[in-house]
């Protein structure tokens, strides 16, 4: 996922005042509301381009998307953030930046330890970290609730897979942070946040091969490669840092959107205070509307995706968030129907690069908005607060300040 | 009312699972959370709603509903 520290810091980018023709997915209009963005590039072309980021294009439709997603003799996943610069590929985080052959076995080893399954036997933990948390504010009668509960039990349950300590979460953190979204710009905070990762992975990567458990990095080290070899220590470092940089702050946005709609939606809040058995269509509904992620791709090759030629040498931000807003797939695309029917939206992408842990984010969700419901079924936006969102590739409230109780 | 067959394709499933929560009598998922369709696909009488409702949301459109 990450680059050489060769290329040098570009400064913050000018504004956009042609949103089809210069596009940037890191302008703070985009940041605060990019959805009337996102129609606009659609009612111009299927795919737009921009000259930032050193070329790149945007599929607006679900039908382009699609194209891209399930096209990889075209489009490489070796890059998967579009960033100002394109230094030489070093570390990598298989299988989120392999392509085929190499992309099926490496993500085979992945999929064993994420399946539903898996999930349910993590599920009594999770609910216990989501009860601690709520422990921790619910008497002050308000919280930050992206600071004080989404943010946290993505990565507790991530660190408790990986039998790490849940303390170490604020690190990852902030790692986190470092890496997509200061590392979009400059290259040093990538370089950085890179660095003390690996390095911190390192350390338990010697103690488990000491001292085996049944923790993830365990099963990892004694996983097989595709010629019956164990993998070697690269591979499950990318593998590593892959589970820490995907799993932790895409939750957290997941999670903090949910909570930013329903505090500020009381019909939709006392719905599912009164029929906890829609929760999970919900929560579908939920990510489609404010799917957090966004990927990347390289064209390699020159090709036509819906009618408009994209050429080799530019990055493409693969945008799943717009095609799930695209009313040729889904009517009345811009609202939130809680109990939708039909949704076969792509917030964990098409094709062989489906999130892995999907059904982790899946059980997550469900679990942290039904023991919130339980405990704080009414809440609202704090007036005299701010919502903030955080910027680049994955979207979310960073600050949700909200007041418990029914309004006076 | 005619009978139901559903089948999962097995190179257009990625394992995004959706079926298996909303019809989870009608699929099964293997080691690596890929699914298929369970027993020979018949849909028991009752749960036809649940076979559609598994094909519309399926992302990969990997599921296919037959009638007999």
């Amino acid at each position: 996922m990450s680059d050489s520290p060769s290329a040098s810091y570009l400064p913050e980018h000018p504004p956009v005042t042609d949103w089809v023709h210069d596009f940037d997915h890191t302008d703070p209009v985009w940041t605060d509301d990019p959805f009337p963005i996102w129609a606009t590039l659609r009612a111009a072309s299927p795919v737009v381009h921009t000259e930032r980021f050193l070329g790149c294009y945007m599929p607006t439709t679900y039908q382009a998307v699609k194209e891209i997603a399930y096209d990889t003799e075209h489009f490489s996943s070796r890059r998967v953030i579009v960033r100002d610069v394109r230094p030489e590929i070093t570390a990598r985080a298989p299988p989120i930046t392999s392509d085929p052959p190499e992309h099926k076995p490496a993500k085979q080893v992945l999929l064993p330890p994420f399946t539903p399954d898996a999930m349910k036997r993590l599920e009594p933990r999770v609910r216990a970290i989501c009860n601690e948390l709520i422990d921790e504010f619910i008497a002050d009668g308000h919280c930050d609730a992206a600071a004080r509960y989404t943010k946290h039990i993505p990565v507790r349950a991530i660190a408790h897979m990986l039998g790490i300590p849940e303390k170490d979460g604020d690190l990852f953190i902030k790692w986190i942070h470092q890496i997509l979204e200061l590392g979009i710009k400059d290259e040093n905070e990538m370089m950085g946040g890179v660095r003390e990762m690996t390095g911190y992975f390192v350390t338990h990567l010697e103690q488990r091969k000491l001292e085996p458990g049944d923790d993830l990095i365990s099963q990892l080290l004694r996983a097989k490669g595709p010629g019956g070899q164990p993998l070697t220590d690269e591979h499950v470092l990318g593998s590593l840092r892959l589970l820490l940089i995907a799993g932790i702050d895409t939750t957290w946005s997941a999670l903090g959107s949910s909570l930013w709609h329903l505090a500020k939606t009381p019909a939709d809040r006392e719905r599912l205070v009164a029929e906890p058995a829609l929760i999970p269509t919900a929560i579908e509904e939920f990510l489609r509307a404010y799917s957090p992620v966004t990927m990347a791709r390289e064209v390699m090759k020159e090709t036509t995706i819906s009618g408009c030629p994209v050429k080799a040498g530019n990055m493409v931000l693969l945008s799943f968030p717009a095609a799930n807003r695209d009313p040729a797939m889904f009517p009345d695309a811009d609202r939130v129907v809680i109990d939708r029917k039909e949704n076969r939206h792509a917030a964990f992408g098409l094709g062989i690069h489906r999130c892995v842990g999907s059904n982790l984010a899946r059980m997550e969700m469900q679990v942290a908005i039904e023991e919130w419901l339980k405990r704080i079924p009414d809440f609202r936006l704090d007036p005299a607060g701010k919502v903030t969102w955080s910027e680049g590739t994955v979207r979310g409230p960073r600050q949700l300040p909200v007041l418990f109780g029914k309004t006076a | 009312m005619s009978k139901l067959r559903i089948r999962v394709d097995q190179d257009k499933c990625q394992g995004h699972a959706r079926c298996k929560s909303l019809a989870p009598e009608l699929f099964e998922l293997d080691e690596y959370g890929n699914a298929h369709e369970a027993g020979d696909g018949t849909v028991p009488a009752g749960l036809e709603d649940k076979a559609w409702l598994a094909q519309t949301n399926c992302p990969e459109i990997a599921i296919e509903v037959t009638e007999e």
